[in-house]
């Protein structure tokens, strides 16, 4: 810590003057400033209302600097956006396009702020020349007031206009409380307090110890099992199909069906009811269990509008909101929904559309394992209706409501 | 460094002989001088045992937080009540009940600065420094939920060995991005704030720890009018940046809910609701946290009763806002026709969570109305206890938004009734613990309040114009 020292005595820094008021503080420094000095500033617990003109401060241009850290930080989020999701991990949520603005936005808007926010303390910091761990005006006791309750003012000797005398009798005009000579600082250690140091590289070497094991543990192997961080998600209390199971005497956890048993629901004995059949030829009534009435059409109704209607449209006509779409995509390999008011369907038996239901056709899935028993013959009876009136004509239409029709 | 022996430090030292050295008027030969002794004194004097009472019981609870961590961290999340339907729970509603604390703070140094409120002054930087303190709390919670807390880097676009990418178009990924902002925005405002009173702790420190520990976070700070014109700038450009992040922060949030589909989440009054709940419930918060303050550390001669009132007005009137969106949604639920949304709300009412609904609405829409009472905004107890009552209010908004919607969706068949284990209470109530631990370390070690802001509104700080005014 031996520093090297000047030798002589101590050299004159400038002069500073004490003042007890703003406002005094302010007059003052319009004195100087119309003096013409250059290198001089004032000191004062807060922020004083008017202080920059008569001291002459200029706008400072850090406005212009968070404005460019702004627009970096814009620019930044939109590049991160766009090619995080759209170029190099494209990802596919519910066919939405890859880079959307509006669901860019919120963090367009976050990153502008931080990088806005982190550049203006920052820029205050650097311009500011802070930290700034030593001043000459330290060595006055007086001093520590600055940031208490006294007001200070400080000209240096390296101003050209500095003259010792003449500048000394400029301040003493101004009436201040105290007026000083600001000497160069020959006693106080040049540096660092040592344990600070070694503190600090202490920290900075601890600092490196998790980034070495990161990089060991990426370049080498081991035989050991992982690690289970989490062991109750790891190892769960349950039965998984394939597992083995110490409870019964084949190991299985999976049971198989016991012989000759039917599972709930799935008896299948009624020809007519459960095939669509009588007598080995599709049923060309509805099954006698099944009462055919006006409850029963408008159940038939629903459940049609629930699982046939996307496709074969709410008249059965094939236009569907499914089959429009893709027409209005020109999809090649669509193959439109049958029409079920026209054709060959008309003349089919009722047992062979409930079994078509149940079973699916061409392109159609099944929907047995969906739409119940009953409710499949209901969505049959509706049909029927609907092939009715796809084909109706003014004479199905009663009498007396023909009139709102032409 | 200005090694200075004050008067004011030496009067300190005399004070701490007898009765609480933190309370009695300030004394001082003038207007600026009692402000920084009445505020710096509060670190150099040895603190009231109501202060050692105080710091116990929270470290208690923080340690309770550690332990709940812990055990989580060892066995999983299991060891919580959540389970399908209800698969967010005290988490979330953690989360987001100290977010919404956390936006008092911000709003009242930056809002009320753009405003030019000045009694803002006496109050920001302990309303900042609960705002840090809740939202440390608050970005506890999503990190611990996701059931893999080695994780959650995930959550950031890191390049990683899997090539993947955090998904932007997802509101929780822009919470990631808002909290974030939010935090580290608020955190220089606070600093950025502290640092010359830093510089006035550092100059009359009278021991050498104190002397280099503010002298470092001063970073050589000496008040000169050069760099607080460039401070004072910074100071503007933050509060202008901070302004709408503010209003940003809890409509991200609300987004989490808003963005998805159902009954009771699905609204666009969400982002507007959350944020005035959020101002609400921090005011609350502030009102709590500082009639303690004042009464037992001696700051009820620079945070007044006037600071109090107005408080207590912003509480109403958030309160009325947010009882108008209670209404509102409900109002929505029916104009909608939807038989989801409109079973939603009735169940709110009437169904299994109704104490919960109607402990809310007593919290947050009744309890306020006491305000309209002149005397009984000046009365600073019946302020405390309106602030936990609408704290505790506020938890249970979120409570009723996260948990009854999950509990009953569009599947009666899938329908659940969650309830609570005791980890669930005691993370709870530890970041309770972690929240006053770090309050009251800061009302020890840190300026409670912005001397230099409070010193540069006193009418002595105005220059009088004209020849005369100095002597």
């Amino acid at each position: 810590m031996a520093a090297h020292r000047p030798e002589g005595p101590p050299k004159l820094l400038g002069v500073v003057a004490e003042y007890e008021t703003p406002t005094a503080l302010v007059h003052a420094a319009e004195k100087v400033r119309d003096a013409g000095f250059q290198h001089w500033d004032t000191y004062t617990p807060f922020p004083i209302h008017g202080i920059d003109p008569a001291m002459g401060i200029r706008p400072t241009r850090l406005p212009w600097i968070v404005l460019c850290a702004g627009l970096t930080g814009l620019t930044t989020a939109a590049l991160l956006q766009w090619w995080t999701n759209a170029v190099d991990y494209p990802w596919v949520i519910s066919g939405k396009p890859f880079l959307s603005i509006p669901a860019s936005v919120p963090v367009y808007f976050e990153l502008t702020v931080l990088f806005s926010a982190l550049t203006a303390l920052g820029a205050m910091i650097v311009i500011n020349g802070l930290p700034e761990p030593h001043h000459p005006l330290d060595l006055k006791e007086r001093f520590g007031r600055a940031t208490d309750d006294r007001f200070f003012l400080y000209i240096q000797a390296r101003d050209p206009k500095f003259d010792e005398s003449a500048t000394r009798a400029l301040l003493e005009s101004t009436h201040p409380e105290d007026l000083d000579d600001v000497m160069e600082d020959q006693s106080s250690p040049a540096g660092l307090p040592r344990p600070l140091v070694i503190g600090l590289a202490a920290l900075v070497c601890a600092a490196i110890v998790p980034f070495v094991l990161f990089v060991q543990a990426r370049q080498t192997m081991t035989d050991q099992p992982r690690i289970h961080m989490v062991p109750d998600m790891d190892f769960q209390l349950k039965y998984k199909t394939q597992k083995a199971s110490a409870f019964f005497a084949d190991g299985r956890t999976v049971r198989p069906q016991e012989p000759a048993t039917i599972a709930v629901g799935q008896l299948d004995e009624d020809e007519h009811l459960h095939h669509g059949r009588v007598e080995g030829e599709y049923a060309r009534t509805f099954p006698s269990a099944l009462p055919v009435d006006e409850a029963a059409m408008k159940r038939g109704q629903t459940q049609y509008d629930i699982f046939c209607a996307p496709c074969h449209g709410l008249s059965g006509a094939g236009d569907g909101i499914v089959s429009r779409r893709a027409q209005d995509k020109e999809q090649s390999m669509w193959v439109p929904p049958t029409n079920l008011t026209q054709g060959y369907l008309r003349r089919m038996p009722v047992g062979q559309m409930y079994e078509l239901i149940g079973k699916g056709v061409r392109n159609m899935p099944a929907y047995g394992p969906q739409i119940s028993i009953e409710d499949r013959w209901r969505i049959v009876l509706y049909v029927r209706a609907l092939q009715r009136a796809g084909n109706a004509t003014i004479e199905d239409v009663p009498a007396a409501e023909r009139g709102g029709l032409n | 460094m200005a090694a200075v022996a004050q008067p004011g430090a030496t009067t300190v030292v005399q004070q701490s002989a007898g009765g609480n050295p933190w309370a009695g008027p300030p004394e001082g030969e003038n207007v600026f001088g009692m402000i920084t002794q009445n505020v710096s004194r509060l670190t150099e004097a040895k603190p009231p045992r109501a202060w050692y009472v105080a710091f116990a019981i929270a470290l208690a609870l923080l340690t309770m937080f550690g332990l709940s961590l812990a055990y989580l961290f060892y066995t999983g999340i299991g060891v919580w009540g959540n389970m399908v339907p209800v698969a967010w729970c005290f988490d979330i509603v953690n989360f987001v009940f100290w977010v919404g604390i956390g936006h008092a703070g911000t709003l009242i140094s930056a809002i009320l600065y753009l405003l030019r409120q000045d009694w803002r002054t006496a109050i920001n930087r302990a309303a900042e420094a609960m705002t840090i303190f809740a939202v440390v709390c608050a970005a506890i919670f999503p990190g611990i939920h996701i059931g893999r807390p080695w994780l959650p880097y995930w959550m950031f676009p890191i390049p990683n060995q899997m090539g993947m990418w955090p998904q932007f178009r997802s509101p929780l990924e822009w919470d990631v991005f808002a909290v974030g902002t939010y935090a580290t925005v608020s955190l220089l405002f606070w600093y950025m704030g502290m640092i010359p009173d830093f510089a006035t702790f550092r100059d009359r420190s009278t021991t050498k720890i104190r002397r280099i520990a503010y002298g470092i976070v001063a970073m050589g700070w000496r008040g000169s009018s050069r760099q607080w014109h460039r401070y004072e700038r910074a100071y503007l450009l933050l509060a202008a940046l901070a302004t709408p992040l503010v209003l940003s922060v809890h409509s991200v949030v609300s987004f989490d809910f808003a963005t998805s589909q159902l009954p009771g989440w699905h609204t666009t009054i969400f982002p507007p609701y959350f944020v005035a709940g959020a101002i609400f419930g921090g005011f609350a918060m502030v009102v709590t946290l500082l009639v303690p303050a004042r009464q037992f550390f001696g700051l009820k001669y620079i945070i007044t009763l006037r600071h109090i009132e107005l408080m207590t007005k912003v509480i109403l009137g958030t309160g009325m806002l947010v009882g108008y969106a209670y209404g509102m949604e409900f109002f929505i639920a029916w104009y909608s026709g939807s038989l989801y949304e409109g079973f939603t709300f009735i169940n709110r009412l009437f169904g299994p969570y109704a104490w919960a609904y109607w402990t809310m609405i007593f919290c947050n829409v009744v309890a306020p109305q006491i305000f309209w009472s002149r005397k009984m905004r000046r009365n600073v107890w019946v302020a405390f206890a309106v602030g936990v009552i609408v704290n505790v209010g506020m938890w249970f908004e979120r409570f009723v938004i996260i948990g009854t919607s999950l509990a009953r969706d569009f599947l009666p068949s899938s329908w659940g009734y969650y309830v609570p284990t005791p980890t669930d209470y005691t993370t709870l109530g530890g970041s309770f613990g972690l929240f006053f631990t770090l309050f009251l370390l800061f009302c020890r070690y840190l300026p409670t309040v912005a001397m230099a802001e409070v010193k540069a509104i006193m009418p002595e700080a105005h220059v009088q114009h004209g020849h005369g005014g100095a002597h």
